[in-house]
């Protein structure tokens, strides 16, 4: 009853409420529904059967399986380091965590163009590297080597990034329970930590797996755009692009869009799931206040 | 000190967990960046000069941090109305739009430069109606904004959503009990208190700005000196095998990068404490 009272003698006037509401949605149709809606009507826009004809094409094939054989890669290096750093980082104290913590956020700073750069001067023709690896006839840059090494670099802090507060706000009295119970590591992690945790990792292995397959700047500096060998999908998308071929370029972009929207779903789902067992945690333990 | 080595004596994991990151994090990261800045000291102080502010250069700083600036300004404008909305007012289809605020974390990069290319050309959907008024966004630096703040937008709605959701009703009930009207209980009492988060979100936007490049490169025309971005000028020079040039230009992005990180980091530190003193006054 209260809280109905208090809402009211918070609210805006009508007229500045709808006034926000059209303003805040009008901005995000314009910015956010058009440009996904373009994709798809642009992509159709010679049809359907010139769709499937430019999705068909061998060279739109293989940057699609170069792209998911990237991002098979990859996760598993994601999840390893992630659970890995998390797990140091929440449950002990040391000196230097907050710098840490700093340098895993690092690749959100730094230009993906400058994350491919690094490893073009490292391992390519001129790199610190390069003389011993053409020597021994290994190709890093302009391979999938180095489109993997560069996607790595973007994607790893995704997975750490979710599960460090989650992991800090669990504290470690559950797992202190398990050893001193008399489990050994392994089935401590199995049995206590990982269904704790399991919501956040899927959370971050969905974020990091957007980005390992959409990743374009880091990726289009190391790939050397040699196509149907070492062209992503967004790759492709810009070599399409900047031929003219709107029909195949939209065609290749709406797969890819096509994948933020499984995405966006999937996160909402484990958004709402998180949700509900924190709730149904909350609910568990006696309240602390009455409000 | 103490307190740690009781606790690595009770849990199990920690060297091997920290050793792992460790090592992961020098392969990964340390290694790549030294070979950087390696690179870079080769060259002498005042070549690496000469380049940082070649007149190109100098022009590709101004574009690129001018139009982070814009569009993170926006964002921040428009974030803040985009967040309130989602918190406080209730409307059909709400957790779809909700949803939907994510979509330049998930959308390639790639296929959002194509699109608002598209969109905003002399004969795109949104073009169309802007140039009869003298507007040209599609390959002019204003295309740049427009894709700096699709690629930010994301970063002011997330970052103010939790602390408008955590605002007391009372204290706004107080201020308004207390003959304050609506637009000065706003100013007065809320935006001071989300104001270290809309800061955030700000620096978030704007650092995500600075190092953009496949959203960018379809719309700005990437004409020298008018409408190209840094991280261009980079993969051009590198393109010319002028690597050296490129590696001084990196050097420059990336210590930015590394003083936007701090500054965010200080940010959210700031926020969390005001956080943790309010909360305090407020048991």
């Amino acid at each position: 009853m209260s809280a109905a009272a208090g809402r009211k003698a918070n609210a805006e006037p009508r007229w500045v409420r709808w006034t926000l509401m059209g303003v805040g949605l009008g901005f995000l149709f314009f910015f956010l529904a058009l440009p996904l809606i373009a994709v798809f009507v642009e992509a159709f826009a010679a049809g359907v059967p010139a769709y499937l004809e430019a999705l068909k094409d061998p060279e739109a094939r293989s940057a699609i399986w170069l792209t998911l054989l990237v991002a098979l890669f990859v996760l598993p290096f994601n999840v390893v380091f992630g659970v890995a750093a998390a797990w140091s980082i929440a449950k002990f104290e040391f000196r230097g965590k907050a710098l840490l913590i700093t340098l895993i956020d690092l690749p959100f700073a730094v230009s993906p163009v400058v994350a491919g750069l690094v490893f073009i001067l490292i391992f390519g023709a001129q790199g610190v590297f390069g003389p011993w690896l053409a020597a021994h006839d290994i190709k890093v840059v302009f391979a999938l080597p180095g489109i993997i090494l560069a996607t790595m670099f973007i994607t790893f802090p995704f997975v750490a990034r979710e599960l460090i507060p989650l992991m800090q706000s669990q504290g470690k009295d559950e797992e202190e329970a398990a050893i001193s119970l008399g489990a050994t590591g392994w089935q401590m992690f199995r049995r206590v930590t990982l269904p704790n945790i399991k919501w956040g990792l899927l959370y971050g292995v969905i974020l990091s797996n957007a980005r390992a397959m959409g990743e374009f700047g880091a990726v289009s500096v190391v790939s050397g755009h040699i196509r149907g060998e070492t062209n992503t999908l967004p790759l492709h998308v810009e070599i399409l692009y900047n031929e003219y071929n709107s029909v195949g370029a939209f065609a290749a972009a709406s797969v890819l869009a096509l994948l933020a929207l499984v995405t966006l779903v999937a996160k909402t789902v484990v958004e709402w799931r998180m949700r509900k067992e924190t709730e149904m945690l909350d609910a568990a333990l006696p309240p602390e206040k009455v409000e | 000190m103490a307190a740690s080595s009781t606790n690595s004596r009770v849990l199990p994991g920690f060297g091997l967990g920290l050793g792992y990151t460790l090592v992961y994090l020098s392969i990964l990261i340390l290694l790549p960046l030294s070979g950087l800045v390696f690179n870079a000291s080769s060259l002498s102080l005042p070549q690496f000069w000469d380049i940082a502010t070649g007149a190109r250069a100098l022009a590709s700083f101004r574009v690129t941090f001018g139009a982070s600036l814009a569009a993170a300004g926006i964002n921040a404008f428009f974030g803040l109305i985009v967040a309130w909305v989602l918190v406080r007012y209730s409307f059909p289809g709400k957790r779809f739009v909700d949803a939907l605020v994510d979509l330049p974390f998930a959308l390639p990069t790639a296929v959002a430069g194509i699109t608002l290319a598209t969109l905003y050309a002399g004969n795109g959907w949104i073009g169309r109606h802007l140039e009869p008024l003298g507007l040209k966004v599609a390959y002019t630096p204003l295309g740049i904004v427009v894709a700096l703040t699709f690629i930010g937008l994301p970063f002011v709605v997330r970052t103010l959503q939790p602390v408008i959701e955590d605002i007391e009703p009372e204290i706004e009930e107080a201020a308004a009990s207390l003959g304050a009207s609506r637009l000065q209980t706003f100013l007065r009492v809320i935006l001071p208190a989300i104001f270290p988060a809309l800061l955030t979100g700000f620096t978030l936007a704007f650092s995500r700005a600075v190092g953009e490049y496949g959203s960018v490169i379809f719309i700005a025309g990437n004409m020298p000196l008018i409408s190209e971005i840094t991280p261009l000028l980079i993969i051009s020079k590198l393109e010319q095998y002028d690597v050296i040039g490129a590696t001084a230009l990196a050097v420059v992005m990336l210590a930015i990068s590394f003083c936007l990180l701090l500054a965010v980091n200080a940010l959210q530190w700031w926020t969390a404490n005001r956080h943790k003193a309010t909360a305090g006054v407020g048991q």
